[in-house]
């Protein structure tokens, strides 16, 4: 895992609101939103990295970004040696077999005018370079080992659950033999038996095709499941990135603390020490100065409203990085304990 | 958590239509809500679609209880039947609904529309779709105390209209939403999901009812609103003294704020008891499955494991356990209808392989 897949650098996708009519006449600036405010990230090699974050937080649009599906208002992107950003569209249409996504919703994200056979074979089509018996072969290949039979191959979305749709989706994200697959919240829409169906088939498959995953979602505990790494995102930047285990059992910015205290355990009359934050993220509209968190950070000192924090290297813990003063060397200590 | 398991009846049902309803046994006098023997079904091209088949529960005053299922379990149309909300060309076909000393099968529509939203209440998932986007929260909020509230129908109409807004303002203050007599002319729109949610237990808990029903109240949040809305919902329970009925799909949350818990599978109800015999020893190879199909966050490293196959058609069910094609203890017994059955370890549970094989799964 010390090969870099993807190295990214000062990543940043900022939306402009529309201005009403009045609002362009009042020549009132365009308001922005800071989806994604300036990632660095890599991705080794045959990795998964988990991305966690509360709705709103710009995981998506990270993931997204990354594969120019939504193309990036500054920063680089670099994948295997290539300058994502730089490549001409044919060029970056070759390089899409080799990044695919998966996304939350089985049943939005597949033509329910095609059949399954249509649905997977249509990325081997788009990307060229073989007959048409081929790409049969190769779709019913990877159609058999999602777990479908023959005389389903024939059949259209809405004869299948949602689990099985969810299955369609991993099939075609992966019949091009991609390197890295963004997992947008794959697993969310299922229920609980076939989420854990999902997600054993999803780590085969990575062994099986030396896949590399960026893991989206906002199920902490499926993620610290089945990721090596876990980013932790709160409006558009990363506050914290660290080893699956690590980071989950020891979690060392306030809002990681805060995050994993929320998550509901099953150990039934288990003490449970939770730290509430009070009120909703707040609007990437008008993000707070400074250190995003520091509006409902239960440790936040004033000079958090002052300068946004780095992220860097935390001293005793291994390639485990925090965006946050008080995890700092020269940080007051008082208030600044794990739970 | 108040006495032992209360007693339900362990009739057969070897089909949920045959002619003769099965024996039932009497309602049980110390709970709030009585369920016995409830089954609603649904005409479908393909014959009569039976989501609830047979349910039998209880509710005790000021407890929690948690109704665990996945999709097309009968969990929502359980307590939709309850609430007397089934549309035709649905039907609940048999059984009694025992509310406050009623079987509430037997009111007509105006008696069940007194009930509902007054002694008890309903919380829907989606709340953007629960919620009416045209209307203000202040104009829902009102409406439901200006329906329900006696005291109010005798004043004249411009002081029932402000005490109708004073009420609306407590409640929403009372879920936490900031700055609430500002927020009365907003539209749901205008919240936040959380927000909405809350809104919605506002609404519910307006006439201050004896149960409320909360449907799945945190599938669509995240797990920081999550904490907020269920920590909300068990401080209301305590200071207004009511009883919960949980449905969700989340064991960690009925863990964490149930005191029973019924397991329901394919329109039955397929285990019952205390959350920490529930959770803790799970004796129905279904309930056992889930745990082992859910990833924890305490336990990393342990394996997740799939529960193989999918659920049944509800249409056209043989009469044996509803589980067998899933579960690795099938034998020949499970080919005959099984009827729950007192388990050891003071809980009910439908399996016939289970009081001899209780498996602790940690």
């Amino acid at each position: 895992m010390t090969v870099p897949l993807m190295r990214v650098q000062g990543l940043t996708r900022h939306f402009e609101r529309p201005r009403s009519l009045a609002q362009r006449i009042a020549r009132e600036p365009r308001s922005v939103v800071h989806a994604v405010n300036g990632v660095d990230l890599t991705l080794w090699r045959g990795e998964t990295l988990g991305l966690i974050g509360e709705s709103g937080c710009g995981k998506s649009t990270l993931g997204r970004t990354l594969l120019r599906l939504v193309e990036p208002s500054a920063g680089q992107v670099e994948f295997d040696g290539q300058d994502l950003l730089a490549l001409a569209p044919s060029a970056m249409q070759r390089a899409r077999a080799r990044l695919q996504i998966i996304f939350q919703d089985p049943y939005a994200s597949l033509n329910p005018r095609k059949s399954v056979r249509q649905i997977v074979a249509l990325p081997l089509r788009l990307h060229g370079g073989l007959d048409a018996a081929e790409i049969d072969a190769r779709v019913e290949a990877m159609l058999a080992r999602v777990g479908f039979r023959p005389e389903q191959y024939d059949r259209y979305p809405h004869q299948f659950s949602g689990g099985q749709r969810q299955r369609i989706g991993i099939a075609r994200a992966l019949v091009s033999r991609p390197d890295l697959v963004v997992c947008d919240e794959p697993v969310s829409a299922l229920d609980v038996s076939i989420k854990a169906q999902i997600l054993e088939l999803l780590a085969e498959l990575k062994a099986e095709f030396s896949l590399t995953y960026l893991f989206v979602s906002h199920d902490i505990a499926a993620v610290g499941h089945i990721a090596d790494r876990i980013a932790v995102m709160y409006l558009g930047r990363i506050v914290e990135i660290g080893p699956a285990a690590q980071l989950i059992e020891a979690p060392r910015h306030p809002y990681t603390q805060s995050l994993l205290s929320a998550v509901p355990r099953l150990n039934p009359g288990a003490p449970r020490q939770r730290i509430v934050l009070q009120g909703d993220l707040p609007s990437p509209l008008a993000p707070p100065s400074g250190c995003a968190f520091h509006t409902r950070c239960p440790v936040a000192m004033p000079q958090c409203a002052l300068a946004v924090p780095r992220l860097q290297a935390l001293p005793g813990v291994a390639d485990h990085l925090g965006a946050c003063l008080r995890l700092e060397p020269e940080a007051p200590k008082d208030l600044c304990t794990p739970p | 958590m108040k006495g032992a398991a209360p007693e339900m009846h362990t009739a057969v049902s070897s089909t949920p239509l045959q002619a003769t309803a099965p024996p039932m046994h009497a309602p049980n006098p110390d709970a709030l809500l009585c369920v016995r023997g409830l089954t609603t079904r649904f005409p479908t091209p393909r014959g009569w679609l039976v989501a609830v088949d047979d349910v039998s529960l209880d509710v005790l005053p000021g407890e929690c209880l948690g109704v665990v299922g996945e999709s097309g379990s009968g969990k929502s149309v359980t307590f939709a039947s309850v609430m007397g909300l089934v549309r035709p060309p649905g039907q609940v076909v048999a059984g009694e609904v025992w509310f406050e000393g009623r079987d509430l099968r037997t009111l007509d529509a105006q008696a069940m529309r007194r009930v509902r939203g007054k002694r008890m209440a309903l919380t829907m998932q989606d709340a953007l779709t629960a919620l009416n986007p045209s209307l203000t929260v202040g104009q829902q909020l009102t409406e439901v105390v200006l329906a329900h509230d006696e005291r109010l129908a005798t004043l004249p109409r411009a002081q029932r209209r402000r005490q109708a807004l004073d009420r609306a303002v407590e409640m929403m203050s009372l879920v936490g939403i900031p700055a609430a007599a500002t927020r009365l002319d907003d539209h749901p729109h205008q919240f936040s999901g959380g927000m909405r949610q809350r809104i919605m237990i506002a609404i519910a808990l307006a006439c201050r009812p004896q149960l409320l029903i909360a449907d799945e109240p945190t599938t669509a949040l995240d797990v920081t609103i999550q904490a907020q809305v269920l920590e909300l919902i068990g401080q209301l329970r305590r200071t207004l003294g009511m009883s919960v009925v949980l449905i969700t799909h989340d064991l960690g949350v009925v863990t964490e704020q149930c005191d029973r818990v019924i397991v329901m599978y394919a329109g039955q109800v397929v285990e019952s008891g205390p959350v920490a015999q529930i959770i803790g020893a799970p004796a129905h190879p279904y309930t056992q499955g889930l745990l082992r199909a859910t990833p924890r966050v305490e336990h990393l490293g342990a394996p997740v494991r799939p529960i193989p196959g999918t659920v049944p058609s509800l249409i056209d069910l043989p009469a044996q356990c509803r589980f067998l094609d899933r579960c690795s203890l099938a034998a020949e017994a499970c080919l005959a209808p099984v009827p729950m059955a007192h388990h050891p370890t003071a809980h009910r549970v439908r399996c016939v392989r289970a009081p001899v094989q209780p498996e602790t799964v940690t």
